[in-house]
């Protein structure tokens, strides 16, 4: 578990390896998480946006760096989710520059027309 | 006001992208010399981890700064320093071509798209959102255990540790992927980015 992280000799964090980078990418995410639920700006859900899919990018280069058998793939996984986070950003914002031409304001809490 | 933003000097991006470049080119000879020239295969390690860990604790924190930050523009600062850190630590991972990508498709293009949203879309780039405090800490605790959950997985799996090999030319072996192994998704993507182009342009045009 966690504590077994703290109080390893320091070859222990000198040898990085897959874990080190798993853990990075797990924070990234969690953080990525956090910007997205709490920005009430569009712009600022799609910056969490961006945070998730770096975590994931990094999650996938790393496994195909640490895996002897797929050397690329994760590397090519990586690079159609960086065209599709592109893709994402630019449909979001014109999504968002929308949503202000209606409502005058960036405010996603205000946008309640198709609540039930 | 406008006399003080003309008087400012500019914030000198080339010195930036130069220093941005030394450290790039830093980082990966570092990795190529503790790999080709017989340096002890711990003294090499360490370099590598030294690096790990500096560009690490960029993306960390960085990523904070965005889950602390108010304002859109300061936050889109952040997450290019994000981006950065993260492309370094793909070079460290001997992925250097989606580094270059990483570097000119999110910084270059999706960092700038988010910014000209943010300059477009609100009266002042310096309007504030705020949410309930009460909000933030559910959010804050739904992280919180999201980032234990994970980490405990990752740490108590016993991940196989092989390493590929890192050679260097993953460049021609992507192009060469990209056209046999992994032609339809190829496809797919590009006609898919044709379809985004046209509806993003459609979505955001002006009414007359």
């Amino acid at each position: 578990m966690l504590t077994d992280m703290i109080g390893q000799p320091l070859d222990y964090y000198l040898a990085v390896g897959l874990t080190h980078y798993l853990v990075v990418s797990a924070a990234l995410f969690c953080m990525g998480v956090f910007v997205m639920s709490t920005k009430r700006n569009a712009i600022g859900i799609l910056i969490g946006v961006e945070l998730v899919l770096n975590a994931v990018n990094l999650n996938l280069v790393a496994f195909s760096r640490y895996h002897a058998h797929s050397r690329l793939d994760g590397q090519i996984m990586a690079l159609f989710i960086i065209v599709l986070a592109a893709a994402g950003a630019a449909v979001g914002v014109a999504i968002a520059m929308n949503y202000y031409k209606n409502h005058s304001s960036i405010d996603v809490d205000r946008g309640a027309q198709l609540q039930g | 006001m406008s006399d003080s933003f003309s008087t400012t000097r500019p914030i000198g991006s080339h010195r930036f992208a130069a220093v941005l470049m030394v450290v790039m080119f830093l980082a990966n000879t570092a990795r190529a010399w503790a790999g080709e020239t017989g340096v002890p295969q711990a003294e090499s390690g360490m370099l590598e981890a030294v690096f790990f860990y500096v560009f690490a604790a960029g993306a960390l924190f960085s990523g904070l700064m965005i889950c602390a930050g108010k304002n859109v523009i300061r936050m889109a600062v952040w997450l290019f320093f994000v981006l950065g850190s993260v492309a370094m630590l793909y070079f460290l991972l001997g992925a250097n071509f989606l580094a270059v990508i990483q570097f000119i498709v999110y910084a270059g293009g999706i960092l700038i798209l988010l910014i000209f949203g943010v300059m477009l879309t609100n009266r002042s780039p310096w309007v504030r959102l705020d949410i309930k405090p009460r909000e933030v800490a559910i959010a804050a605790a739904v992280g919180l255990v999201l980032m234990v959950t994970l980490v405990g997985m990752i740490t108590v799996t016993d991940w196989p540790e092989e390493m590929a090999v890192a050679d260097g030319l993953t460049v021609a072996e992507i192009g060469r992927g990209l056209l046999t192994t992994y032609l339809v998704p190829f496809e797919v993507v590009s006609v898919l980015l044709l379809v985004v182009m046209i509806g993003a342009a459609y979505l955001a045009r002006q009414e007359s």
